[in-house]
Formats: structure tokens, C-alpha cells, sequence
């Protein structure tokens, strides 16, 4: 409890809270065994056992084949790579857009503010979705454009978040002390206003994740995300439909664990929120 | 409440106006025509379809034909479906699209205020917990997993619901509806909730008690006005949501609606008809946004008055 109190309060009101807890560990579970599918999983994703074609779970292949022979365990596990990567890596694409929108806006103040909010509206009211797919249309399904395109639209809600907090920072003593130094704007953003807005920011950035998951999940569902051979949850949950009626298993188990992340994503972050900011627990 | 509107709808013009040339210009990027795909084209047919298409001329000039149709109302003809035109196509699906949504709508705001009311007034017991464990549900089970798992359950295990598609079959409206339903009843659900529990702590609350008002005139006629403002304010942008939706949707149960026309769009390359329905598109969510912010301005007695 020395130096940052908010932060050991909050990590100790986080670890009281069960769900979260359990969400966050899961969640480590996770992303362990995503890192280490190349050693862990039984076989690769691509590896096909044409005698078996789609098989009910057994001994040999834990959670059994699909229509291919490929086994259902591996390419989940592979799979996870891929929706956790786009989960992350599209999050932090949102994160850098908005904190800097944010900050930039909140702290100059008047009209750049106005006409950069303005800009955020107006974005806000724009079938993004569509957008994506016309790029996944023109470019090509491209997992890097997917990533890019992903985060390029989930950073409005982070911008006006950052916004609001750095209008309530800007004219505290501190900030206004570092100007009167002649504080550079770079260090200022860096070493003064950045530090006292991460809460927000963590736990909006946890609360992002599942969001892209879907939207990943989405895409590739409808065949304009992740291209075979590579699999993610969605296009594991795609392939799981179109044979769903004969081999439940190849749509129950994918669907699981992408519920079962959701979930934990989504009480950690509440978690998250409750332990930072313990004046929003009621909502 | 009338200069507001006004002012919003000569702010959509341009943003609008944007949102068609920049799509229309992506499109002009894409690599490779639309009939690219489509193998043992002669050369002289490939000029011809060009001709007809209007891809010779410059981009600037077709860009100019594009607008001009566009004020009128013509979205041009469809690349993949010779003879059709996108604003027919778009006339055809919507309807389907509408039905599928208000529907959908309707079964969201049913159950998701019902149970978020009752989960607000019943804070902290069972009515409480059982509504938000299942709303929590609606949150992390995606519809592209939701649909195929009621159509698992109640079309091929049980047999009492057909499978897929629209007004073709008694009760085939319900699965897709219900699908697409389920996810907003629980976003409206937890907003409703929150909602209602920030108005019954005000003191205009506790005034209407002491006055000796039943407490159903208290919740009814007090409570809930204010207390599903969050609700009206996210229709708007559900309603955004809920196109996402029913493209998914629409793909699972093939339903001939706008939604299952854009992704085969998406997919045929059939440029014309992604370029119309993206700009129709656009101009139906920011109408609706419109429209639900509106409805949240008026709802709140504070701006209403003050405007």
C-alpha cells in the first residue's frame, strides 16, 4: 500500500471477487494453452485421417474429428491463437486511436475539441459492420487488414471515455503546476495525464476484447473473416453448423469455448470496472 | 425540439453524401472487375458488359452518373443478376428485412423491460438474480451460435418448428425472430434495470409515495418514464446492431431478406449492389438514430423543457 494505493486497493478488491477471479483464470488458462498449442495439441490443425472423417469424440481424438478427419481438439485449440490474437491485437489497434483521440481532444479544449467530438459522433452513427466487409471485399481476407479494420471502428467508445477523464484532470493543481513548468504536450500526455487514466482505460480495453471476439466471430461465421485451412472459433462454429444435424459435437464444443471466454472476459472486466471504480458497482 | 431536428437532419446530408463517395471510390480500388470470375468470357462480350456497365469511361465520369442516379433514386442495375436493379432488389428484401426486425424489437423490449423492471424492483432476490444470469447469457452467446442452437433444439430434436425460412411454413417467423431478439432483450434487461435503479432512489420517487400513490401508479406512471430513457437511447444504435444480426440471421434461415442479399453481395463481387445497399443503409441507421435520440430528448422532462 506505499506507493499506489488505487492500484492495491484495487487488486485487493478484485481478488475478492469471485467470479471475476474466476474468469481471469480461464482466462490465464487460456491464452497458456493458445501459446503452447504447437506442443500441446495432440495434432496439427491441418492433419487429416481420412479413414475416420467426422468422428464422435474417443480416446484418440479427446473431443473427436470433423467432416475431414482433422481433430477437433487441435484445431480449437489452434483456433484460439487466432480469435485471441484478433481479440488483443484489434483492441490494442482501438486502444492507441482512442486514448490519443481522446487526450488530444480533451486537453485542447474548444474548438478543436468540438470538431473532433463532432467527427466521433457522427462516426458513432455509421453501420461499421458494412464497412468491414467491403474491406474484407476489396483487400482481400487479409487477417492483418482484419485486425486493422476491427480496431479502426471499436475506438469510439474508448475516445470518449479518455475525453471525459482528461476534461476533469486538465484543471486539477498538478496538471496546471507541470504547464506553469513549461511541460512539453508530449510529456505532459506521457507522465501526467496517462498515469491517472489507465483505470478507465483497463478495464474499457477488457470490456473491448469479447466485443471484437464477436465481431471476428462474425465475420468469419459468414466466410469473410479467417480462410481455410487456418481455423478460428467463428470459422470452427461455421463449419460446425453446416454439419450440425449429424455431428453435433463439431458445433457444441467450439461453442462452448467461445462462450465460456465471453463470459470470462466479460466478469473480469465487470470485475475490473467494480474493483477500480467502486462507486459503479450498483449498475 | 424542432431546431434540433433540423439541425440533425441537414448534419446527415453531408455525412451521408461522404459516406457514398467514399464507398464508392473503395470500390473503385477493388482489384479485378466483377466478371472476372466468371470463366470462357470472350473478350468481345467482357467490352461488351463493360459498355453496358458503363466501366469504360473515367472513374470521375462514372462517379458523377453514379450521384446523379443516386438523387433520383437509381441505384443502377445489379452486376450479378442481369436485368435486376438494385433499388428493386433493396424494394424486395426489405420488407422481409422490417418484418424480421420489428419482430425482433418487439420481443426484445417485451421481455428485456419486463424482466429488468421486475429484476429493479425486486433488487437482490431471486426475480433479480435468474433474469440478470440469463440476460448475461443472451450477452456472451453470440446469434450466429444462438440460431443454430434453437434450430437444433426445437427444428431437428423437437420437430415442433420449421428450420428455415419466411412465411412459407407456420411458424418458421418465430426461430429467426427469437434468434435475433434474444441479445437486445438482454441489453435492454440490464439497461432497464440500471436504469430503474438510479430514477427509484430520486426524491420525486419518494414524493409520489408520500403522496399515497400505489406503488404500481409509482413505478408505471413515474418510474419507468425516466427510467427507460437508457433504453429509448439505445434503440437507436440497436437498431444498427440489429442489421449485423440479420445478416446472420438471414444466412442461417434463408430468409430472403436485405440482409442475405448484402452478403451474397459481399460475396458475388456484385459491386453495384454493395455500393446501394451500403448507402441505403447508412441512411436508414442514421435515421433511426435520429429518431431515438429524438424520443430520448423528449422523454427526459429536462430537455424537453428546455428547448
Amino acid at each position: 500500500m506505499k506507493n499506489n494505493s488505487l492500484w492495491s486497493d484495487a487488486i485487493y478488491r478484485l481478488t475478492r471477487n469471485k467470479a471475476a477471479m474466476f474468469g481471469g483464470l480461464i482466462l490465464i488458462l487460456l491464452i497458456v494453452s493458445a501459446a503452447l498449442a504447437p506442443w500441446i495439441a495432440p495434432y496439427s490443425y491441418s492433419y487429416q485421417d481420412l479413414n475416420l472423417g467426422a468422428s464422435p469424440p474417443s480416446s484418440d481424438h479427446l473431443l473427436g474429428t470433423d467432416v475431414l478427419g482433422r481433430d477437433l481438439l487441435s484445431r480449437i485449440l489452434y483456433g484460439a491463437r487466432i480469435s485471441l490474437l484478433v481479440g488483443f491485437v484489434a483492441t490494442g489497434v482501438a486502444l492507441v486511436i482512442g486514448v490519443s483521440w481522446g487526450i488530444i481532444a480533451g486537453y485542447a479544449g474548444g474548438r478543436v475539441d468540438s470538431v473532433m467530438m463532432r467527427i466521433v459522433d457522427v462516426l458513432y452513427g455509421l453501420p461499421f459492420i458494412i464497412f468491414i466487409i467491403l474491406l474484407m471485399v476489396i483487400f482481400g481476407r487479409n487477417l492483418w487488414l482484419l485486425f486493422g479494420a476491427i480496431g479502426a471502428v471499436e475506438w469510439l467508445t474508448m475516445a470518449r471515455i479518455v475525453r471525459g477523464q482528461v476534461i476533469g484532470l486538465k484543471n486539477q493543481e498538478f496538471v496546471l503546476a507541470a504547464k506553469a513548468m513549461g511541460v512539453s504536450n508530449l510529456s505532459m500526455f506521457r507522465r501526467h495525464l496517462l498515469p491517472n487514466i489507465l483505470g478507465p482505460i483497463a478495464v474499457y480495453a477488457t470490456l473491448t476484447i469479447p466485443q471484437v471476439m464477436l465481431l471476428e466471430g462474425f465475420l468469419s461465421f459468414l466466410g469473410l473473416g479467417i480462410q481455410p485451412p487456418m481455423s478460428s472459433w467463428g470459422t470452427l462454429i461455421k463449419d460446425g453448423v453446416e454439419s450440425m444435424e449429424e455431428f453435433g459435437w463439431l458445433l457444441i464444443y467450439p461453442g462452448i469455448t467461445f462462450t465460456i471466454t465471453l463470459f470470462a472476459l466479460n466478469f473480469f472486466g465487470d470485475g475490473l470496472r467494480d474493483a477500480l471504480d467502486p462507486k459503479t458497482t450498483d449498475n | 425540439m424542432i431546431a434540433i431536428f433540423f439541425k440533425r437532419i441537414i448534419l446527415a446530408i453531408p455525412v451521408l453524401f461522404a459516406v457514398a463517395s467514399i464507398t464508392f471510390f473503395l470500390i473503385k480500388l477493388a482489384p479485378g472487375g466483377p466478371f472476372d470470375a466468371d470463366r470462357a468470357v470472350s473478350p468481345q462480350v467482357l467490352k461488351n458488359l463493360n459498355e453496358a456497365y458503363n466501366l469504360d469511361a473515367s472513374n470521375w465520369e462514372q462517379y458523377l452518373d453514379y450521384m446523379s442516379g443516386l438523387l433520383r433514386g437509381d441505384l443502377g442495375p445489379s452486376f450479378r443478376f442481369p436485368g435486376r436493379s438494385v433499388a428493386e432488389m433493396i424494394t424486395t428484401g426489405l420488407p422481409v428485412t422490417f418484418e424480421l426486425a420489428f419482430y425482433a424489437i418487439l420481443i426484445a423490449l417485451l421481455m428485456g423491460v419486463f424482466s429488468g423492471v421486475l429484476a429493479a424492483l425486486k433488487r437482490n432476490t431471486f426475480l433479480d438474480f435468474i433474469p440478470m444470469a440469463i440476460a448475461m447469457i443472451g450477452i456472451c452467446v453470440p446469434t450466429f451460435l444462438m440460431g443454430p442452437l434453437l434450430v437444433l433444439i426445437f427444428g431437428i430434436n423437437l420437430e415442433i418448428l420449421p428450420v428455415s425460412g419466411w412465411g412459407q411454413l407456420p411458424g418458421d417467423k418465430i426461430l429467426p425472430s427469437l434468434t435475433l431478439g434474444f441479445a437486445y432483450a438482454a441489453y435492454i434487461a440490464r439497461l432497464s434495470r440500471g436504469g430503474m435503479l438510479e430514477v427509484l432512489n430520486q426524491d420525486f420517487i419518494r414524493t409520489a409515495r408520500a403522496k399515497g400513490l400505489t406503488e404500481r401508479m409509482v413505478v408505471v406512471k413515474h418510474a419507468m418514464q425516466g427510467g427507460l430513457i437508457p433504453v429509448v437511447s439505445f434503440l437507436g444504435p440497436a437498431i444498427a446492431g440489429l442489421l449485423a444480426g440479420s445478416f446472420v440471421v438471414e444466412t442461417i434461415f434463408q430468409i430472403p431478406g436485405l440482409g442475405r442479399f448484402y452478403v451474397e453481395a459481399a460475396f458475388n463481387r456484385d459491386y453495384t449492389m454493395i455500393l446501394g445497399t451500403t448507402i441505403f443503409f447508412s441512411a436508414m441507421i442514421v435515421f433511426f438514430n435520429l429518431l431515438s435520440d429524438l424520443a430520448a430528448l423528449w422523454l427526459n422532462p429536462r430537455s424537453r423543457d428546455a428547448s
